[in-house]
């Protein structure tokens, strides 16, 4: 307290405390935020014929391929629910979850060469990626959005107006919340051992097959359904097909469950991250 | 009003690469950490010394620093490669963290180790205005009030809309540093990096470091330019190997600096008896110096040859070149003279005024009169000239092998 009568305003020391946030600080770069969000929409698609069109294209070839094999080929069932619709939501969810959680999980060795000339909050970046991502996910929704009214106006499918559809929000908040703590968790443990980042990229494509994007929970039985209940990704995916579908039952107890997961894992993410942005040039 | 305060600071580096050995590292000090003791490898932890290996991977980039700073002082760091200047201003800007030891600030600081953080190639000059103001710490809202006037010191008003990778590079640094120029912190870090590039580039820099430190704001100013912090700088601090060895005014800070230096440069070669000199079984050197010790691109430099004639020759032709630190001969002399008995003695005296700064060595060679060689000795001494401060804009190091003052007219 010394300190504060000296009026030091800042004081850098080796270590912060674990339970120093710094999210005052983050809020005051909140311009950064966005400015980094919006260099990434202008400069991704610069030099590309297609534009921003790679949005659409990517989901619905997808789609149709996860439709040919699973549903033609394999004859896996999709509950009731119009298989290229439930293919499409799983994927465009699906995307998400995984963009925020590889895009992020590589921040510090991304943008060592930024981090390394000048000091701002290091959690901008991810932040910023995943709200790029939202925004990419919007888009994408509308697709989805845009075959659903085609299904119901032209091949009869029923729709009934469910008030669980106003917890879509929050369905995407906290796979967004979950995505960006696990990405930083893992963009703490690979500036110094890159092997993490190794074991993420294969590691995700398991977690997909670990959550009920291209069958039903309900197509799960014993044990298998035990397992891939308790990823916090499955009553996600499940609350937001019912939503949509009315197909099931809309879990409630899941949906805490899969918040307090996420919660806690951006919080440890979080403290791994602020330990880790002090030293991490040095191994990077 | 101390504005900053370095306490007792220390930064570790582990050297070599990441790999199994590291692991086992973080794993006995993590070992050390849950049984509450001190971390292992600080012990073992040696003095940074580039050229001598002492076993350990973990060296000391900063060893116990020290010192403060008051509001307005403009601090030039100084000292050779490797002194840990950078590692400093890393710690200073929160790019990484100390090992050891506290820093202390009062008000916002911003640091310029690199103009244009950020910049992105496909997005216009504005976009990046934005961006990189925003980065180095500005608000959206200050970044607007001060746009026209960033374009107007970049002086690329037409191009601002063009993605940048079509800006030629001199467009791109005026831009960038234009941007930097703009922030107003309370304390500014700038590293010498800034000084590189053309000659009216380092003005605009320096300029505006003069012109924030006349508003009454720190800056700290690491560099190798001895003139610039001379004439910029009004507190020095000097680093070597790792460690302060001087904190004063800049002038005691660049002298202690020049002294320290002075020591790698051998002004004067001389031996008692013949048996010890180098030499062969014509000539042996007695001795070789220049004078003064120190010396000033203002002063003439005095170099005095003696030596042991074991020939039965009286006339010789003694002669030397000066090289400067690439190896180039910059200039070379020769005069013959009689030996009056077996001892030998010839002095010369370059000039003030025409030499540039830098270190030089000296290769003397001694001929008979008929220009038979009899030997010729490399780097038997050397010297540094060094430069006066200047009072005008340009601080870097004038162009080519000499500097002779010559005469102007005007009109």
């Amino acid at each position: 307290m010394i300190n504060k009568e000296a009026g030091w305003t800042e004081i850098i020391s080796p270590v912060n405390s674990y339970w120093n946030l710094k999210l005052g600080e983050l809020f005051r770069y909140r311009d950064l935020i966005f400015l980094f969000v919006k260099r990434d929409f202008s400069a991704v698609y610069k030099q590309t014929i297609l534009g921003p069109l790679w949005l659409f294209i990517q989901p619905i070839f997808t789609t149709l391929i996860f439709f040919f094999v699973f549903t033609k080929i394999a004859k896996i069932p999709t509950s009731g629910i119009d298989p290229i619709l439930f293919y499409l939501a799983g994927i465009t969810l699906w995307n998400y979850f995984s963009d925020c959680f590889v895009k992020t999980s590589n921040t510090f060795v991304a943008n060592a060469g930024i981090y390394g000339k000048v000091y701002f909050p290091r959690l901008v970046i991810p932040i910023s990626i995943v709200i790029s991502n939202l925004i990419k996910l919007g888009v994408q929704l509308i697709v989805f959005a845009v075959v659903f009214i085609y299904k119901v106006n032209f091949e009869g499918l029923s729709f009934s107006f469910d008030s669980t559809l106003f917890f879509l929000p929050v369905l995407i908040f906290i796979m967004a919340i979950l995505g960006l703590g696990l990405g930083i968790v893992f963009s703490a443990l690979t500036t110094k051992y890159r092997d993490f980042s190794f074991l993420l990229a294969f590691g995700i494509q398991l977690l997909m097959y670990a959550t009920p994007i291209i069958y039903p929970l309900s197509y799960t039985s014993g044990q298998l359904n035990k397992w891939i209940s308790l990823n916090p990704l499955t009553p996600l995916i499940e609350n937001f097909k019912f939503a949509l579908f009315g197909i099931g039952h809309f879990d409630y107890v899941g949906l805490l469950y899969a918040a307090c997961i996420s919660v806690i894992i951006l919080f440890v993410g979080i403290i791994l991250f602020n330990r880790v942005e002090k030293n991490f040039m040095d191994t990077v | 009003m101390q504005v900053l305060k370095v306490e007792n600071v220390y930064k570790q580096y582990e050297l070599g690469q990441v790999s199994t050995g590291t692991m086992a590292h973080d794993f006995n000090r993590w070992l050390h950490k849950i049984r509450g003791k001190e971390d292992p490898y600080l012990k073992i932890t040696e003095k940074n010394t580039r050229d001598e290996n002492g076993g350990t991977n973990f060296v000391w980039a900063l060893d116990n620093i020290s010192f403060e700073v008051n509001q307005g002082d403009v601090v030039g760091i100084i000292g050779s490669n490797g002194a840990g200047k950078s590692t400093l201003l890393k710690i200073l800007s929160k790019v990484t963290s100390p090992t050891k030891g506290n820093i202390k600030i009062k008000g916002r600081i911003a640091s310029l180790l690199e103009v244009g953080t950020g910049f992105h190639p496909d997005l216009s000059g504005r976009e990046n205005i934005f961006l990189n103001g925003a980065i180095l710490g500005m608000t959206k809202k200050e970044i607007h009030a001060k746009f026209d006037e960033i374009v107007a010191f970049s002086g690329v008003d037409k191009y601002i809309d063009t993605p940048v990778k079509r800006y030629s590079s001199g467009m791109y640094v005026r831009l960038a540093f234009s941007v930097a120029a703009h922030l107003e912190p309370e304390i500014l870090i700038v590293d010498e990096v800034l000084a590189v590039g053309d000659a009216e580039f380092q003005k605009k820099c320096l300029g505006k470091m003069k012109e924030v430190s006349q508003q009454g704001r720190t800056v700290i100013f690491v560099s190798h330019n001895l003139v610039a912090v001379k004439s910029l700088c009004t507190k020095g601090i000097v680093m070597d190997q790792g460690k302060l060895v001087f904190s004063g005014s800049a002038d005691e800070a660049v002298e202690s600096y020049m002294n320290a230096n002075a020591s790698k440069v051998q002004p004067s070669t001389a031996f008692s008896s013949p048996e010890d000199a180098i030499g062969n079984e014509f000539i042996k050197i007695k001795s070789v110096s220049v004078q003064p010790e120190k010396l000033f691109i203002t002063d003439a430099i005095q170099l005095d040859f003696s030596f042991w004639n074991y020939t039965d020759e009286l006339k010789f032709n003694v002669a030397f070149d000066v090289i400067d630190v690439f190896g180039e001969v910059v200039f070379g002399s020769g005069h013959e003279f009689t030996s009056i008995n077996n001892v030998g003695s010839a002095s010369c005296l370059i000039p003030s005024n025409l030499m540039n700064d830098g270190i030089y060595s000296i290769h003397v060679y001694v001929h008979t009169a008929g220009m038979r060689k009899l030997c010729d000795f490399m780097d038997i001494v050397s010297f540094e000239v060094c430069d006066k401060e200047r009072n005008h804009g340009y601080y870097g190091k004038i162009n080519g092998a000499v500097r002779p003052k010559l005469t102007w007219k005007e009109g």
